[in-house]
């Protein structure tokens, strides 16, 4: 993960995409959607849930294509998934039969990309890292919530990815779990400084989490602001008090309502 | 568990008592004492314990058979959409045949009666499990299908690694069904076209005119059923230790 710093810069360019689904009338859900999502950094896309921000995930992880403008990775355009991406679903992703351990080890078994050895002796090490290797030979039914979240984050890291996607990773999960898992990977994230997007509905989370915030809005969705988060590293809650932090909050609590506004005027 | 010992215990108090007492109806079978006395002198018998061996050995194969084929077949059609389209359709249609409507046919086209019964057996297991194995792989989450494919599995993978694991609880409900369903079918056939078994027994209990012999072969055939069944869930529960309570 060493060269992680200088790989990893997405460039979305007037993005559109509409949805067609049959006997609904088409919902055009993005356009002209620009923004840049830089090394090495966590940029966090942050929206109303329903405008698009899953859309956006699934098209930079390859699972969508857009119907207009152009993705690229390292300005190589974005064909389809590919183990350099990898994304970390709402949904919980474990596999309720395969141990932690083996659940770790999938990515790297299925790739073939390193001797069975090798990815034990690395999901060894993650898991050590994540507080779960006396959990290895459980499986995820015998886990809490919090625990699955950061089996999967072990699971994602094995690939060493070049990018991590997650979306709304800790949606489900209980406040002080949340909480806890939202510290813990802030911590993790300046270890690893992967390139991240992590996609969020909750203010609070976007704005302790980002070092850049992209807010989405507008109908179709694009994105309306990108905000320099500029509050210290390593964060921990007491920057959720800092005047810096309201001022930010505020910024965007102004954006969002805007929005509503404009929507109830246009109805 | 108390609850469920106190009520078969009544079951059987009651049933005794109806016996003694000469209700009618009821009165004029006999009494639990009585059928585990002739169960007892049975087991005496060799030809007692070559009826369990002879309908045992009719259940194992048409059952294995069935099963053998009947899940291949059913993760072949779940993978598969254009095989599931053309084969599909002659399965739902030959299913609504019970499988005892095809003992005379089967009698006319298997060169022996053996083979014609185990082909019967055959046919209520082979249906019981494909049916629920498929249904078990369409249940497959499709979250769990596109993370696998997210880290690179490929189809070969996606199948022995998440597909195939998916399903076990499916075929496990499969093959308990399908093992009682043979029950119902072996001792049927055998009473139809039988001249050995647990079937014959209770039949031909019923033609000499003997209650208490019908009652040892209904007894027998239930405890055939039961552990055959008991053994598919334990086996089952092995095969899963992941749905085990922690």
């Amino acid at each position: 993960m060493a060269d992680a710093r200088s790989i990893g810069r997405i460039a979305v360019k007037g993005v559109g995409k509409l949805y067609q689904r049959p006997k609904q009338p088409p919902v055009q859900v993005l356009d002209n959607c620009s923004f840049e999502i830089e090394p090495a950094k966590l940029t966090v896309l942050m929206g109303a849930s329903g405008c698009g921000k899953s859309t956006l995930a699934y098209m930079i992880a390859g699972y969508l294509s857009p119907d207009k403008g152009s993705m690229t990775i390292d300005d190589i355009s974005i064909v389809g998934p590919g183990p350099d991406r990898i994304m970390v679903f709402q949904e919980t992703a474990l596999w309720p039969w395969m141990t932690v351990i083996e659940n770790v080890i999938f990515g790297p078994r299925a790739l073939g990309s390193m001797s069975d050895a090798e990815a034990r002796s690395k999901a060894n090490a993650l898991l050590t890292k994540f507080g779960l290797i006396e959990f290895r030979d459980k499986y995820p039914g015998q886990l809490s919530g919090g625990m699955k979240r950061r089996a999967e984050l072990a699971q994602a890291l094995i690939n060493s990815p070049k990018i991590m996607i997650l979306d709304e990773p800790f949606r489900g999960l209980d406040v002080m779990t949340r909480e806890l898992m939202q510290e813990y990977y802030v911590g993790l994230f300046e270890e690893t400084r992967l390139t991240t997007l992590f996609i969020t509905a909750e203010l609070e989370e976007a704005i302790f989490l980002a070092d850049r915030l992209l807010i989405m809005g507008g109908s179709p969705s694009r994105i309306v602001k990108a905000i320099e988060v500029d509050l210290p590293h390593p964060r921990t809650w007491e920057v959720l008090t800092s005047e810096r932090y309201l001022e930010i909050k505020e910024e965007i609590m102004r954006l969002l309502y805007q929005d509503q506004e404009a929507e109830l005027l246009a109805q | 568990m108390w609850q469920g010992m106190f009520s078969v215990f009544v079951l059987f108090g009651l049933w005794q008592a109806a016996g003694a007492l000469r209700v009618g109806g009821i009165g004029d079978i006999p009494t639990p004492v009585d059928v585990a006395r002739a169960l007892v002198d049975a087991t005496q018998t060799s030809r007692y314990w070559s009826s369990w061996a002879i309908s045992g050995e009719r259940v194992a194969i048409g059952f294995l058979a069935g099963t053998l084929i009947g899940v291949p077949v059913a993760l072949a059609l779940g993978m598969n959409r254009t095989l599931r389209g053309i084969v599909f359709p002659v399965m739902e249609t030959l299913r609504p045949v019970p499988p005892l409507a095809w003992v005379p046919l089967s009698i006319l086209f298997w060169p022996t009666l053996e083979l014609s019964i185990i082909f019967v057996i055959f046919l209520g297991a082979f249906f019981s499990v494909a049916l629920n194995v498929l249904g078990g792989v369409d249940a497959v989450d499709p979250s769990l299908l596109r993370a696998a494919r997210s880290m690179g599995a490929r189809p070969r993978h996606i199948f022995w690694m998440i597909v195939l694991p998916a399903t076990i609880p499916a075929i496990v409900t499969g093959m308990a069904l399908g093992m009682g369903l043979t029950w119902e079918i072996v001792i049927a056939a055998e009473m139809i076209a039988g001249k050995a078994g647990l079937g014959y027994l209770a039949w031909e209990g019923f033609v000499n005119g003997s209650l208490v012999s019908i009652l040892v072969a209904m007894v027998s055939i239930g405890i055939g059923g039961f552990l055959s069944c008991g053994l598919i869930w334990v086996l089952g529960q092995r095969a899963t230790p992941w749905q085990r309570k922690s």
